[in-house]
């Protein structure tokens, strides 16, 4: 039986509360860009011309088809041979944000296309313009109706951001990586890690249903309801 | 089972051994044989540029081998290159597959149990390594400065020992992404072992880089085979006016970058 010792993870908990931060950093960040970004492509690939659906309905293809930590050493490694050289901590939000963005589109979409048909017929015989139809009466009941799938796949993201530690961005389980090569404790590291992540998710999982209701659809999703 | 009850196997055992006997005294120096045969078989790595690799044209070159070759010129000998790996190299020096292992092979008390070290004829070492135009002449030139560094590795220690407040140290998981993150310009420099720099630089002679400090040293012997001390002392001699015509000095800068420096005997 291994001899546990918590403590020599623990007396680094400024590297860990850091790490953490960044972590919830990365994630609100990636959440915001990524929300608005998946709208606009699930707009795209319901009411666009049809180059636009195209290109909307390429990128949420090429996104979802690769892995995250290839889209992220594309970004990192890659872009500065094409001369946008950026910091571990941008390449990271914008590798969030890109893979949020297409797989918020296919959810956000899926609640445009459930929208009943008299509701648009209602909103267009009032004399409502196409753009406030969709902001107003399509979009809120949508992302009500589509909310817990997206909280799951915000939640997803965070967690998969402990792979941006590759780059060099100084996150939760890059803070943990550190630990583990200096006092070789790997699974007090990994249990303090997973429990940290843990705790982030369930209250991730909290304020972003408390946010929805208060900020996105809450009036609406009481009103269609 | 004993010996006692089974007297055929005693003697068969005698008998290999009384066999073995004037072989093992014919063959006490392999420089005899080496002398003879006017042929030396030397372990050299294949898959450890700059010490030992195969090239495009699918030789085995590198440090290593220039330096075998060098070896066997100044016996007189042909060389036959055995391509070792690092966990096999001592196994073919005990059991003569080999004359000489020179394989960047580090001195530590558990293989001089095994095997005998000649003089040091090369280098090893961790250092940091950047442009040839940025001015590094100490550890707190790197202040300010983001380097790249594989995590856990030595030269992540020695780094962190001497690094001054101000170095932006990115730490990354394995040699790979180190030397991705320099070569792409997201560290401006680079701390890692002297065989991953020199086939860095060698793939990318465009970044012009070079050593600019040195964080450990820990020199390459070559290895005989135990008690060879005739072989030994005239690879010693051979190193020692390699060293002092600056042979081994020239075959370091062409491989590594920088002159063999002090060396131990």
């Amino acid at each position: 039986m291994i001899q546990l010792d918590f403590a020599a993870v623990l007396v680094d908990w400024p590297l860990l509360l850091r790490g953490a931060a960044l972590t919830l950093a990365l994630t609100a960040a990636a959440t915001v860009l990524g929300l608005a970004l998946g709208i606009a492509c699930a707009r795209a690939r319901t009411h666009g011309p049809a180059a636009v659906r195209a290109l909307a309905a390429g990128y949420v293809e090429l996104i979802r088809n690769t892995p995250f930590i290839v889209q992220l050493f594309f970004i990192f490694f890659g872009l500065p041979s094409l001369g946008a050289r950026l910091s571990s901590e941008a390449a990271s939000v914008i590798a969030m944000t890109l893979n949020l963005g297409a797989y918020a589109a296919e959810i956000v979409r899926a609640g445009i296309e459930a929208t009943p048909r008299g509701q648009l017929e209602a909103a267009r015989s009032l004399a409502m313009t196409e753009r406030q139809v969709f902001l107003r009466v399509v979009l809120p009941p949508s992302l009500g109706r589509v909310w817990p799938a997206m909280v799951s796949q915000i939640v997803i993201v965070m967690l998969g951001s402990a792979v941006c530690g590759q780059i060099a961005t100084q996150e939760l389980s890059y803070s943990t990586n550190l630990i583990m090569s200096r006092n070789f404790r790997s699974f007090e590291a990994n249990f303090v890690a997973a429990a940290l992540y843990l705790g982030m998710a369930v209250m991730l999982r909290q304020a972003l249903g408390w946010a929805g209701r208060r900020w996105l659809f809450g009036r609406a999703a009481r009103a269609g309801r | 089972m004993s010996l006692q009850r089974r007297p055929f196997l005693t003697l068969a055992l005698l008998a290999t051994l009384g066999l073995l006997e004037p072989t093992a005294a014919f063959a006490d120096s392999a420089l005899d044989t080496i002398m003879a045969k006017k042929s030396i078989a030397i372990a050299i790595p294949t898959d450890f540029p700059p010490y030992g690799f195969v090239g495009t044209d699918m030789a085995p070159q590198g440090l290593d081998v220039d330096m075998a070759r060098l070896i066997a010129t100044k016996l007189g000998a042909t060389v036959e290159l055995v391509p070792v790996t690092s966990a096999n190299r001592i196994p073919y020096l005990q059991t003569h597959k080999a004359d000489l292992v020179i394989s960047t092979l580090g001195k530590n008390p558990d293989r001089e149990k095994v095997i005998d070290f000649t003089a040091a004829y090369s280098p090893f070492f961790q250092a940091v390594f950047a442009p040839k135009a940025m001015a590094l002449k100490s550890p707190g030139d790197l202040a300010g400065k983001t380097i790249a560094v594989t995590r856990g590795a030595i030269e992540d220690m020695e780094l962190t020992k001497i690094a001054p407040a101000g170095a932006d140290i990115k730490r990354f998981e394995d040699n790979n992404a180190t030397v991705s993150a320099f070569v792409s310009g997201q560290a401006q420099v680079i701390a890692t072992g002297a065989s991953v720099a020199g086939n860095m630089m060698a793939r990318n002679p465009q970044l012009a880089t070079e050593f600019k400090l040195l964080l450990k040293d820990s020199p390459n012997f070559i290895g005989v085979a135990k008690g060879d001390d005739k072989l030994r002392l005239k690879v010693n001699e051979i190193i020692a006016s390699a060293r002092a015509s600056g042979e081994i000095d020239k075959l370091c800068i062409k491989w590594l970058g920088r002159p063999a420096g002090d060396l131990p005997n």
